[in-house]
């Protein structure tokens, strides 16, 4: 079971955080942090490993938000059935964002920008239409039992939390090892040699994009759930279509853990700067750019790409101190 | 002779204003290897692509194991058995050898590790055994050619349209490439090859069809070919096999 051991640790090492604080600061920051994570592995399993870089995957976070929200407050729907119609709804409408960018032959930053436009038209169209709630976005009733998904305490949202990145790490390092999988990053590489060898080519980043959606719509579930009110700007905003490309990038595109690892770190660095400056408006925007330009300029593999070269380093530094072993052709 | 297994009746292909293949026909019978020959810009990668599935020809027909295929995208082709390599190879630049391989494995076989084991297989038909674990960057010109035949080798087709899988050899990566080339066929695939090397379409080839400016200027066995003055012309321009027959006469 190669490449499942970190991902055993990584999620080893964050059940142990309730155990040893149950400071809500904490329980916050990593459930934030976990949030984003989740998001941005649904941005990378259509990013990282298809290629196919989205600029609106707000849009899946968004229908899930309100798909849950809008079940509770208009249809009484159960919290816990509202949280799986709000998948299901993600991933509806990635299969049809998908469908129809896909079947137009769109690529590149072409099909980024066909993207970010379905967002900003749901955004728009959230913000006027009766049933969202229009300009006054969306309460959720407050209803403190586990039977309605919501918690007196954090720490149960955060092992909820915790348990959906890790059936996404999990989904994602299954896929990394089908043919589904194999076939997703031929499409990557390669289109047109990925045609020749029989690969239906709309068929995967369809298929992709709709699993994506689905795991980036459950992060919109559990964020209706947490904060209990959702609008416009917040369910369909660039916000989270940035906030689910940048973790993944920083991290280490088409990695299983980038996108945890890039979440906790530009989470960290959003709270250091935070703490630095006051809440001067915006500053955290501006360390997040100059991170993403770092890393883009010096480290296109992101986070993970850099641990892996180090690996690799330490390994021939190794080898080399040990004379009587022949140097590897 | 039996039924052909590729026959292309009458295809043209037209660019806007620019005819690039011109009502040719040809026939791949099975179990054979069919080269098709011509100068620079005759149509051959085109003709090649209309085949394959990438373009849908303008004209014509296209009948592959007694079925009409024209117009069906690559990926139906390849299902039914249609295998092509590209001329500027195309590797998964991101992957190993074994896992370029895997990717045209995978389609008869849905397991990751069947795929995977098939890949070292094809791999040592072709003589890239040794490469297996490098990453597809790392190849010579001549590893990028053997692994564009081992991709398509791995869909297991049964007609393989090779686009000049020499090109860019020397002489003696090409005498390793030509014993590679007669086992596949050997083996019961048919073959039809566009080919600039002649040594190696004289060596290989039952038939060789001419293309010139889009249409088939000749054909019939590689002797019959070599000695057409209207090839000889196609090549090297109006006058040419005159002016040799001359000289070689003073």
């Amino acid at each position: 079971m190669k490449g499942f051991w970190p991902i055993a640790v990584a999620v080893a090492l964050l059940s142990a955080v309730p155990l040893v604080t149950q400071s809500s600061v904490v329980l916050n920051f990593l459930v934030v942090a976990l949030l984003i994570a989740l998001v941005g592995q649904g941005w990378n399993l259509l990013g990282g490993y298809g290629g196919q870089y989205s600029f609106g995957h707000a849009a899946f976070f968004g229908t899930g938000a309100y798909v849950t929200a809008i079940a509770q407050v208009r249809y009484g729907v159960n919290a816990w059935p509202a949280f799986a119609a709000g998948i299901v709804a993600g991933a509806i409408v990635g299969a049809v964002i998908g469908a129809l960018s896909f079947r137009s032959g769109l690529r590149g930053s072409y099909f980024a920008l066909v993207t970010l436009a379905f967002a900003e038209v749901l955004r728009i169209v959230a913000s006027v239409a009766p049933i969202t709630g229009a300009g006054v976005g969306t309460l959720i009733k407050l209803d403190l039992r586990p039977e309605a998904l919501q918690f007196q305490s954090r720490v149960p949202f955060y092992w909820i939390m915790l348990g959906l990145v890790t059936v996404s790490l999990v989904i994602v390092h299954a896929i990394e090892r089908t043919r589904f999988g194999a076939w997703l990053v031929a499409v990557r590489e390669n289109e047109d040699a990925a045609k020749a060898l029989g690969v239906d080519v709309i068929v995967i980043k369809v298929g992709a994009m709709t699993l994506s959606a689905a795991i980036t719509a459950a992060g919109g579930c559990f964020y209706a759930q947490y904060y209990l009110f959702i609008d416009a700007g917040i369910a369909y905003g660039p916000w989270i279509s940035i906030e689910a490309l940048l973790a993944p990038i920083i991290g280490g595109v088409g990695t299983v853990l980038g996108p945890l690892l890039g979440a906790l770190v530009v989470k960290a660095l959003g709270e250091a700067t935070k703490l630095m400056t006051g809440d001067a408006p915006g500053l955290d925007l501006v360390i997040y750019g100059s991170v993403l330009i770092v890393v883009v300029a010096f480290a296109p593999r992101g986070i993970a790409g850099v641990l892996g070269d180090l690996r690799r380093w330490g390994k021939r530094a190794r080898r080399a101190e040990t004379p009587a072993e022949a140097p590897g052709g | 002779m039996a039924e052909p297994l590729l026959r292309v009746d009458a295809i043209s292909m037209r660019f806007g204003g620019l005819l690039a293949v011109d009502q040719a026909s040809f026939d791949a019978p099975a179990g054979r290897i069919s080269a098709l020959i011509g100068p620079n810009g005759a149509g051959k990668t085109t003709l090649f692509a209309t085949i394959a599935g990438f373009l849908r020809p303008t004209e014509g027909r296209i009948v592959y194991d007694g079925a009409d295929v024209t117009g069906l995208p690559p990926h139906k082709l390849a299902r039914r058995g249609i295998a092509r390599t590209f001329q500027i190879a195309q590797p998964f630049a991101g992957l190993t050898v074994r896992e370029n391989i895997a990717v045209g494995a995978h389609l008869h076989r849905p397991s990751r590790a069947e795929a995977l084991a098939a890949a070292g297989a094809v791999a040592q038909a072709v003589g890239l055994d040794g490469e297996l674990d490098k990453s597809a960057t790392a190849l010579t010109v001549a590893g990028c050619k053997r692994l564009e035949l081992a991709r398509a080798l791995a869909i297991e087709p049964r007609l393989l349209l090779l686009d000049e899988v020499l090109a860019g050899l020397n002489p003696s990566e090409i005498r390793d490439m030509v014993p590679v080339i007669r086992a596949i066929v050997d083996r019961g695939v048919t073959i039809v090859m566009i080919e600039h090397v002649m040594q190696a379409v004289m060596s290989l080839a039952a038939h060789v069809y001419v293309l010139a400016e889009g249409r088939i200027l000749a054909q019939g066995t590689p002797q019959q070919i070599a000695g057409d003055p209207r090839v000889v012309e196609a090549y090297l321009g109006r006058g040419a096999s005159k002016r040799m027959v001359g000289a070689a006469l003073e």
